[in-house]
């Protein structure tokens, strides 16, 4: 059935709430609203409001309320509305939902689903467009996931909800009505019309930890996730270069091996987000090339991201690594 | 028009090193003298139990008014010896802390009455979520005095395995949750817990605890929001022992009201105790626990004591706060009270008393040896360094078997 983003989010929550009545699901406006983005619409109707509903404006209360609840034996599903509010419940996540099971030597564990929109292109300034999935892959004890297409997101948010683990799932809010590939000025395809948008309606999962090659090609590996899936294809294609595409879709856990065998097959590599880069997820993309690619790479590993500055708002498409900055890069890649 | 350069007010304690202790402006109403509301009564009609102290126990040992709840002799020097047990394991873990058999020891002398009786309100399955000076919550519950020194020796029978430090506890099967060290965080999610009890149809309740220092932290307003908004099945302690580490209590409540008296914007009903009155605590706290159960929700009670002790063995009280402080402290000792009114009620003696504190040193002792000769933190034989690898995820991905290897593992 075709669905956007946001209908195949909302589908994983409600097939994961009928097969088990330990997931319960909420967030701020998630109860009656439905979610800002819709994610939970009908859900509250569904299954009653003591298993969807409001929480008061309090990140730091819905996680930590989440953790409690997880340490009980239900499922917690939670909603943090941008992620750009995440970091009141940074302690929370960190000290508290990572380190749980490790710290009471499995007397107690944490399984718990953290969702969040995540990225820009939204002209949502510096507080609805961050890309804080560095400051999550970086912690002992939790998973980060982001899924590029409706068919992998409900996939994926059904594993990362059967997860014994934390699962931070961050859904990349401009690809929730369709694959936007970097040129803002064109109108994109809504995944009502686009293959990706055709999403089994029966339960399944998609595995955390293993990344999907999305094009392959000779000439140089290109890895991504989220939203710069479709803007790295986009690049390539007007570069006319016929390169292996990685989209990530978890990356902890990392699938190392994709990664490492496309390397070794095309010597080249470019790494690209929207985060910013110093400290970003590239860096440590990176290092794991290096560490095991190094003899087999002809140029050196080109990372093209976010600046190292707040996201702006009226300046977004000259923070947003567009297909033309993609493009120089990748040709500086492709040198002798 | 006032032109006077604004100052900074920082609030100080009444008296520091070189001062004479002074409790005067303390206000500690009678034994007996506190109202007991309703089980069903609305917070905006208890306003008044946040401003007074609940107290059962008189000077003599008399146990009176309307919070005298029905313990029987058997259990109040059960009661008794809990404290007793808690005070002499405190005391030999601080002294093998200080021979170097640990890193580090938190002991909660003088507040022994606190969690020993609240321990004794809770049923099976309830859920405590406590701070590092509520050992007596294990203590009470009857979990084993030697597993917790395992605990706090790091040695090979450690349930947390070496990762965690000395009394920072985690049992499950003892309504105990793993205490993480990051002060607050636990209270949040003891409402969690609770609202999860509620969500299932479960009659379990939760009981979150806090000292006076960290309800200055994010945690404890969330908590508080979460707790009344939604109802939940919770028993909210706020330890008031005076002190954070050297700051005193009127730093985190700006010098005014009451810890209690946070909860009166919640809409949640809160109650001041007396924390060195055994019979008081127990009868609060069941009090609470019952509101819980049969779904009025939330309270939260600030017990009122004295850390009679340093914060932690990294720790010397004397360099910032008045000498004899301990013993000016207004509200005496939980074990001496609780004894003096065994023997009003004629059921326990000076010779009695000797004899039991014999008894649990005994018992202390013997777990100790038996703790000693599986490890120390310095002798040896400590959880293996391939532990560290395991339980951070349930399943071990490829990179840390990778790093566990490179470690030698």
């Amino acid at each position: 059935m075709r669905m956007t983003m946001i209908e195949a989010i909302q589908n994983a929550h409600d097939l994961a709430m009928m097969q088990d009545d330990k997931v319960v699901v909420f967030g701020e406006d998630v109860g009656f609203f439905g979610g800002v983005f819709r994610c939970t619409a009908g859900l509250q109707e569904k299954y009653g409001k003591s298993r969807c509903f409001d929480a008061p404006i309090n990140e730091l209360g819905i996680v930590g309320a989440a953790v409690g609840m997880a340490a009980y034996g239900i499922k917690p599903v939670v909603e943090i509305q941008f992620a750009d509010y995440v970091y009141p419940a940074y302690d929370q996540i960190v000290s508290e939902a990572a380190r749980l099971r490790h710290r009471s030597g499995g007397d107690f564990t944490c399984p718990l689903v953290i969702r969040m929109p995540t990225g820009g292109g939204i002209f949502g300034g510096q507080t609805h467009s961050q890309s804080p999935e560095a400051l999550f892959t970086h912690v002992a004890g939790l998973k980060t996931v982001m899924p590029s297409n409706p068919i992998d997101a409900k996939g994926l948010l059904l594993a990362a909800i059967e997860d014994p683990d934390p699962v931070i799932f961050l859904e990349p809010k401009r690809l929730y009505n369709g694959p936007f590939d970097g040129h803002y000025d064109k109108p994109i395809v809504p995944w009502k019309k686009h293959d990706f948008g055709d999403v089994d309606t029966e339960y399944y999962t998609t595995p955390l930890g293993k990344a999907k090659l999305v094009e392959e090609g000779p000439d140089l590996t290109i890895i991504a996730y989220g939203t710069m899936v479709y803007v790295a294809q986009a690049a390539a294609k007007e570069a006319e270069l016929n390169a292996d595409i990685i989209d990530l879709r978890s990356l902890v856990p990392l699938d190392m091996e994709t990664i490492i065998a496309s390397v070794k097959k095309t010597g080249r590599c470019a790494i690209v987000h929207e985060a910013t880069r110093t400290s970003g997820f590239g860096a440590e993309l990176s290092a794991v090339i290096q560490e095991n690619c190094f003899y087999h790479l002809e140029t050196p590993i080109r990372r093209i991201t976010g600046w190292d500055t707040p996201y702006p708002h009226a300046q977004e498409w000259d923070y947003f690594p567009s297909p033309e900055r993609l493009i120089s890069d990748f040709n500086k890649v492709m040198e002798d | 028009m006032v032109t006077e350069p604004l100052k900074l007010h920082v609030p100080e304690p009444g008296c520091r090193p070189g001062d004479e202790p002074d409790f005067s402006d303390f206000e500690i109403p009678k034994a007996g003298e506190t109202r007991k509301p309703d089980l069903k009564d609305d917070a905006d009609t208890m306003r008044d139990m946040a401003f007074s102290i609940v107290r059962v126990l008189t000077k003599d040992g008399e146990a009176v008014g309307p919070w005298l709840a029905d313990l029987s002799p058997d259990k109040l020097k059960s009661g008794l010896i809990d404290m007793m047990k808690m005070r002499a394991f405190d005391s030999r873990m601080l002294a093998a802390q200080r021979m170097g058999k640990t890193s580090f020891y938190i002991q909660c002398l003088g507040e022994e009455a606190v969690a020993c009786a609240a321990q004794t309100v809770l049923q099976q399955g309830d859920m405590n979520f406590p701070t590092y000076r509520q050992s007596g919550l294990l203590i009470a519950s009857g979990y084993p005095m030697q597993t917790m020194m395992n605990q706090i020796y790091s040695n090979a029978a450690d349930p947390n395995k070496g990762r965690q430090l000395p009394t920072m506890y985690s049992s499950k099967e003892y309504g105990f949750f793993s205490i993480s060290g990051n002060l607050g965080t636990q209270f949040i999610q003891a409402v969690g817990w609770a609202m999860a009890s509620a969500i299932s149809g479960d009659t379990k309740i939760a009981t979150a605890w806090i000292g006076d220092g960290a309800t200055s932290v994010g945690d404890f307003h969330a908590a508080m929001v979460f707790a009344s908004t939604y109802r939940a099945p919770v028993i909210l302690n706020v330890v008031n022992n005076q002190w954070a580490i050297s700051t005193f209590q009127g730093m985190a409540r700006g010098n005014s009201a009451t810890f209690a008296a946070r909860g009166h914007g919640f809409g949640i009903p809160a109650l001041r105790v007396d924390g060195n009155d055994y019979l008081a605590v127990y009868a609060v706290t069941k009090w609470a626990a019952e509101r819980a159960r049969s779904g009025h929700g939330p309270t939260l009670i600030e017990h009122v004591t004295y850390r009679a002790g340093g914060h932690s063995t990294s720790d010397d009280p004397s360099s910032y706060r008045a000498k004899g402080e301990s013993t000016a402290w207004p509200l005496g000792d939980p074990i001496e009270r609780l004894k003096k009114h065994l023997i009003f009620l004629g059921v326990w003696s000076e010779k009695r008393h000797t004899q039991a504190k014999a008894q649990v040193l005994s018992e202390v002792r013997e777990a100790q040896k038996a703790a000693e000769a599986i490890g120390t933190l310095i002798s040896g034989n400590a959880p293996s360094t391939r532990d560290i690898f395991e339980d951070v995820f349930e399943t071990m991905p490829p990179n840390l078997i990778r790093q566990r290897k490179e470690a030698g593992y």
